[in-house]
């Protein structure tokens, strides 16, 4: 049984690019603008005004019992979807049909008054939630143990530390018993164990027949609880189908970023009068049938560049760092002779090295081993994409490398 | 399996079920309101006594200046004090939900962006607080009438239905602010300076019977046309008795503009109630 039919929904946002969107104007702007229509000095204005499609001719339906994950980068329109599935805020053109009891879980702990106590916060969120004051009574002793609060139940929030309040948040929430249940990114808080917990619960709620929307960044989560995936990118559902199939797709439309770069003639090519890059490329070894790279492909850096000058001593040098500007490692070639002509590099970083992340390439080419004679900054950029294997938590890995070392275990001495 | 609710969301499409919907939310207005009182004396150090600190020293100061260094009077057989106090009640009354209605959307903005519910529960959850405080000052008032010996008569009787007009007031003026307030931040500047200027317009520190020797200037009838005025003399007439000046008649155009005011902002607040979140 179908139990949402969207069909052609679209949500239409005005950016005023004077302000900031959505930011409240004052009276004052709003009557000097009505003003200038009046005398008809307004057309100026228009131009100001952009028209922005969150969302665009969205056609989709869910089963009963699907779970959907929702998938897509910033700004793709996941959220908005979800806002106007929970009837947040309507949509421009479209309609949705909705058969059940929804409930929306868009942040964890909505309405979660820092001054009351714990106990109070459950009876406020809950009822915000849409729970009835018995239900809530009902639920309260495995909130508070799912929670694990016992202790704080009498403290205000403001108090508890921040996985506490997630917790608690979840907890309410995991208790509520919709037929429909959608969820935006809750897995992005909380700690390894409470994140299996939550995770178990979903799939608790989806075994029991019920839907689930998901919004997630975390796709090995979207893998492990969804059977479908919709894919949105700007604004329109661009893909939808088994998740597997879904998330390779679109991991193969993100990895595309910057991987290759080449220059026909030295004239055109980046660099000084004494060298210039030709290729600079990054060839990854992709495995089973995947089209992106993931913490377990290999993967090779190909330098090519023309030296001008007639004879000179050359190394190159390779700096990787993290999107966040740190650098991971710099490694360099050793300094040989060369003639005039092109010259080749290969650089190979195996698999199961690089955390899942996003990195930037920048190579220098380096004279008699002291002189930079040229340096491509940003030369490359690319996406490592998680992968688990018989691990059941879904957090983010820490650490930059992720190296499979020999790390070994085994029980030592049997207390009898 | 027949589903109970099948819900269409389509543009311009509000919820048909809307005034069911907020009746089924009542425990949520409820809980609303429960959580606005039980947060409002949070880490203060003498609590729910400004409930009673705030009207008292207000009708001192009136009394110092208006009755002992203007020398106004009340009216004939009505002690000055309590005249100033029974009018600085409802007063206080209609100002503080009238404030919490308008503000009530902006400080739920965190709810209004990630949850549905009828958005009316929250300017009707904030006029609770109001209520206790006007509870806790009409307690005062009636301690001050027995130090007066001029405790109410049977008027008495009619003082629910000026707390009710009162209400109506707020809610009708509230409503239209509250959205306003949405979209304009300059109307939370607005709001103190209205009320301020209302504490003088209306008849509070001053017996309406001096504004009947005026009755052909042509601020007379602008002057009833604020339905404050009726109200606050009706609410003193019901607590002094009938020496205190109150014009029946005047009653008929306060609750004609508190009717039309009311059709306008409920139409107002439910035409752009979904469309809050595009603007908090």
């Amino acid at each position: 049984m179908q139990v949402i039919v969207a069909e052609d929904i679209s949500k239409k946002y005005i950016i005023d690019h004077q302000k900031a969107m959505r930011k409240s104007s004052t009276l004052r702007d709003t009557f000097s603008e009505k003003f200038k229509h009046f005398f008809g000095k307004g057309e100026q204005d228009e131009v100001e005004k952009e028209e922005f499609w969150a969302l665009r001719d969205v056609n989709f339906t869910v089963e009963q019992g699907d779970r959907v994950g929702i998938i897509g980068h910033n700004g793709a329109g996941k959220s908005t979807l979800l806002k106007i599935l929970s009837k947040i805020t309507e949509p421009t053109g479209g309609k949705v049909t909705i058969k059940g009891r929804v409930a929306s879980l868009l942040e964890v702990g909505t309405g979660f008054h820092p001054e009351l106590t714990g106990r109070e916060n459950i009876f406020l969120n809950g009822a915000i939630l849409g729970m009835k004051r018995h239900e809530i009574k009902s639920a309260f002793e495995s909130i508070v143990e799912f929670a694990g609060v016992e202790k704080f139940l009498d403290t205000p929030v403001k108090r508890y530390s921040s996985g506490m309040y997630v917790r608690l948040g979840f907890a309410i929430s995991a208790h509520l018993s919709p037929e429909i249940l959608i969820i935006d990114e809750v897995l992005a808080v909380g700690d390894a164990d409470f994140q299996k917990k939550c995770l178990g619960k979903m799939r608790d709620v989806s075994e029991s027949g019920r839907t689930i929307l998901f919004v997630s960044h975390n796709l090995a989560a979207v893998q492990s609880l969804c059977n479908r995936a919709f894919y949105f990118e700007h604004g329109r559902l661009k893909m939808q189908g088994d998740t597997t199939h879904v998330v390779n797709n679109y991991l193969s439309h993100v990895a595309k970023t910057n991987l290759e770069h080449f220059w026909e003639t030295p004239e055109e090519a980046p660099g000084s009068d004494e060298v210039r890059f030709r290729t600079v490329r990054i060839d990854p070894e992709y495995q089973g049938g995947k089209h992106y790279i993931d913490v377990t492909t290999p993967v090779r850096v190909h330098i090519e560049f023309w030296n001008m000058a007639e004879r000179a001593d050359l190394n190159l040098s390779l700096h990787l760092y993290a999107f966040t500007g740190e650098c991971i490692f710099n490694v360099g070639t050793t300094s040989q002779s060369f003639e005039k002509g092109l010259v080749a590099a290969t650089l190979e970083i195996p698999g199961n090295f690089l955390n899942d992340g996003s990195y930037v390439i920048s190579i220098m080419v380096v004279k008699d081993t002291s002189t930079v004679l040229f340096q491509l900054p940003d030369a490359l950029s690319f996406e490592v994409e998680d992968h688990r294997e018989g691990v059941t938590w879904y957090g983010k890995w820490p650490g930059y490398v992720r190296p499979q070392l020999n790390f070994q275990i085994s029980q030592s001495e049997v207390l009898v | 399996m027949a589903y109970i609710n099948e819900v269409v969301i389509e543009a311009g499409h509000g919820a048909k079920n809307y005034w069911k919907d907020l009746w089924k939310n009542r425990e949520l207005l409820w809980i609303l309101a429960r959580r606005d009182l039980s947060v409002r004396y949070k880490q203060t150090a003498i609590g729910a006594a400004w409930a009673v600190l705030r009207p008292l020293a207000t009708m001192a100061v009136m009394v110092f200046v208006f009755e002992m260094v203007g020398k106004f009077e009340g009216d004939a057989g009505v002690p000055y004090p309590l005249m100033v106090l029974a009018g600085i009640t409802i007063w206080t009354f209609f100002a503080n939900t009238f404030t919490q209605i308008s503000h009530s959307i902006l400080l739920n903005s965190n709810l209004v962006t990630k949850t549905y519910f009828p958005r009316l529960i929250m300017p009707l959850s904030s006029v609770l607080v109001g209520f206790i405080d006007f509870a806790v000052s009409l307690g005062l008032y009636f301690i001050i009438a027995l130090w007066k010996n001029h405790l109410p008569g049977l008027e008495i009787i009619f003082l629910p239905l000026f707390v009710l007009l009162a209400l109506l007031t707020s809610l009708s003026f509230g409503l239209f602010f509250s959205v306003l307030n949405v979209r304009f931040r300059d109307i939370a500047q607005l709001i103190p300076f209205l009320v301020q200027i209302g504490f003088y317009a209306c008849p509070i520190a001053y017996s309406a019977s001096l504004v009947e020797a005026s009755q052909d200037a042509w601020w007379y009838d602008l002057y009833y046309l604020n339905p404050m005025v009726s109200i606050i003399n009706g609410f003193k007439w019901s607590l002094l008795g009938d020496g205190s000046f109150f014009k029946v008649s005047s009653l008929y155009s306060t609750v004609g503009v508190i009717s039309v005011m009311l059709l306008i902002s409920v139409y107002y607040f439910r035409k752009e109630e979904n469309s809050f979140v595009d603007y908090i």
